[in-house]
């Protein structure tokens, strides 16, 4: 029998533990296909965010760390000051990178430290279940914010990609959603290129992907895509932030 | 063998580089600041990686990073940047990560001042960060002991594969004293024997590393500390290390480590000139802590007391009791962080306890 798909290699055959309709998932297989599409099998380290996201060493197949929440990018610098050589990538949630997480981050940018850092804004605390993230949309409701979020009492959402382009040590910032095939093919080669502008000796690279969590919205799959269209693509602009490589 | 007349920073960071470390991530704070300084110039000359953090936390985390590589990794700070370190040493501590911490104390709590301090001998040996682990912690007492213990300090981290604090104060940091320099290990990570580290060729090695403190299940969290256990058991019958100083005949047995010693021992020896016999038991591992041998020092025929010297409330002070365990008198006498206490001051300390012996 002809083989038609394969999944890639760069994924280990542990379940993942996500929620049905949950976007992690999708994005997990789009870092590991450009992983293994750049050939970068045998010369990767990946480090897992504190989030829904935590096991994410039992599931991409290369050395990994899991680093305390937030900190993923300053232990991506210490492994990458040791091997310059190796891909090194951070996989991180917008509690962990855009709350307790923002002075690593920022800094790490500033350094333009050459790593890939795949942000995943959901709009909420996945896994503690559900409290306001600094990416809870105003009037969005959540466990912390029961009466909606108040930007008089919080402030706005934070727009990261907006944020980070504006450091000169950014070299890549993009924010793509799962929402469609079309978007889903887009976020690929964001991802990839992201990569490739690492091992190019570029960074910092950051790839925002917006993404659903039916589980903490308190609605289905479906509804959930429709919700992330219909309220978080409107927010948070889908594009290209920063390219210095296409400048 | 060449002396050197060498200020303490410096002389410690260049032992850290001559044992192999090649890399050092730090932020300013006094008064350890020219530890990092001396990094920032003396790495790119050997082809090393000295990179200020944006935080203790960041530069900690950094350490996590490169420690799972394998490399022999320094960090260095002072009591509130130790503080914010904390976090990221009971993860590198749960991972199983060698790696060296320095903390050159200063007077606290809270800001404190930038004055020598030994207020974090709990900190150090206690835990500090939560969780069940232990550091081995050292404390040196001259420029020299500084100098040879950095590289047992990374022989101990690499061979128990375990974090490893070093304390000293601003005093041994500052001063200037003639040493000898040990010569340049040029350390490579051989990843044939640190097969747990971490270096992306995870597809081809039999099991791909994963740096990790995480352990969801009950039974694997146990394994992990049973694992951490056993090795702390281990340190602690072959690691601890000690001075013992004009134990023959003393009538009252010192404790204090550091500096603090230091000035204890003058104390010791203008009391031998005037006849009276008082020995020291110096702990060179604050953990593991020498209970037996203080123990056994402090209930030797003639000895009628113990003093425990400190700069700080007393806190050292709780081992040395548990050492002694009820079986002799302990007294104290300290100040707290950011004044060093003088010798007359001992002196008079201890010719005070002789009166009522
Ligand atoms: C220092 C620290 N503070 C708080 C927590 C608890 N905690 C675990 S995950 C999490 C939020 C994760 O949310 P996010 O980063 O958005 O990832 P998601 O779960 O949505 O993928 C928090 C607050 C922690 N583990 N460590
Ligand atoms: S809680 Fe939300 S983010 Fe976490 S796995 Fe479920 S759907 Fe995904």
């Amino acid at each position: 029998m002809a083989v038609v798909f394969e999944k890639t290699k760069m994924l280990t055959d542990t379940v993942f533990h996500y929620c049905p309709g949950c976007n992690h998932g999708i994005a997990h297989r789009l870092v590991a296909e450009s992983i293994e599409d750049l050939g970068l099998e045998d010369n990767v380290i990946g480090v897992a965010p504190v989030g829904c996201a935590v096991f994410a060493y039992n599931y991409f197949n290369c050395d990994m760390y899991e680093a305390a929440h937030g900190r993923a990018p300053a232990v991506a610098t210490g492994i990458k000051r040791v091997h310059p050589e190796v891909c090194v990538f951070t996989y991180q949630g917008d509690g962990d990178l855009a709350s307790i997480g923002t002075n690593e981050i920022v800094h790490a940018a500033h350094r333009g430290e050459k790593l890939t850092v795949i942000f995943i804004n959901n709009a909420i605390y996945g896994m503690t279940g559900g409290q306001m993230a600094p990416t809870t949309l105003v009037g969005q409701k959540t466990t912390t914010s029961p009466y909606g979020r108040s930007e008089e009492w919080c402030g706005a959402p934070i727009k990261i990609c907006e944020m980070l382009s504006q450091i000169p040590g950014c070299y890549y910032a993009e924010r793509v959603a799962l929402n469609s095939t079309a978007n889903i093919i887009k976020a690929k080669k964001a991802i990839t290129k992201a990569f490739r502008y690492q091992m190019e000796g570029h960074g910092l690279n950051i790839v925002e992907v917006l993404s659903t969590c039916p589980t903490n919205w308190g609605l289905s799959p479906v509804e959930a895509m429709k919700w992330l269209e219909e309220n978080m693509i409107p927010y948070y602009p889908l594009g290209v932030y920063k390219d210095k490589g296409a400048e | 063998m060449a002396l050197t007349l060498m200020k303490g920073s410096e002389a410690i960071a260049e032992a850290a580089i001559r044992a192999g470390c090649r890399y050092f991530f730090g932020y300013p704070i006094t008064p350890q600041t020219e530890i990092p300084e001396y990094m920032s110039a003396r790495m790119p000359e050997i082809g090393g990686c000295f990179l200020q953090a944006e935080s203790e936390v960041g530069a900690i985390n950094m350490v996590y990073g490169a420690a799972g590589t394998g490399a022999r990794v320094l960090t260095s700070s002072s009591s509130p940047g130790v503080s914010l370190k904390q976090e990221g040493i009971s993860y590198i501590a749960a991972s199983e990560l060698p790696c060296v911490i320095m903390n050159v104390m200063r007077g606290g709590p809270g800001l404190g001042s930038i004055q020598a301090g030994q207020g974090d001998y709990f900190q150090a040996t206690k835990g500090g960060g939560h969780g069940d682990y232990h550091l081995v912690v050292f404390a040196p007492a001259s420029v020299q002991e500084a100098i040879d213990l950095m590289s047992v300090a990374f022989d101990t981290a690499d061979k128990y594969r375990n974090p490893v604090m070093v304390v000293a104060d601003g005093m041994i940091c500052q001063m200037m004293e003639p040493v000898v320099l040990p010569e340049m290990q040029d350390y490579k990570i051989d990843y044939s024997v640190k097969t747990w580290a971490a270096n992306g060729r995870g597809m081809s090695k039999p099991q791909r590393a994963i740096i990790n403190s995480l352990y969801i299940n009950t039974e694997d969290l146990d394994m992990l500390n049973e694992r951490l256990q056993a090795t702390y058991r281990v340190i602690e019958a072959n690691e601890v290390r000690y001075e013992a100083y004009n134990l023959e005949g003393a009538e009252i047995v010192c404790t204090a480590f550091g500096t603090v010693a230091r000035i204890t021992k003058s104390a010791i020896d203008d009391l031998k000139e005037e006849g009276i016999n008082v020995g020291l038991i110096r702990p060179i591992t604050l953990w593991p802590f020498p209970y037996k041998q203080l123990h056994d020092a402090a209930v030797a025929p003639g000895v009628k007391a113990v003093l425990d010297v400190e700069l700080n409330a007393g806190q050292m002070l709780e081992d040395v009791k548990l050492a002694v365990n009820g079986e002799q008198k302990v007294d104290f006498f300290g100040h707290y962080g950011s004044h060093m206490p003088t010798p007359e001051e001992i002196k008079e300390k201890l010719l005070s306890m002789r009166e009522v012996l």
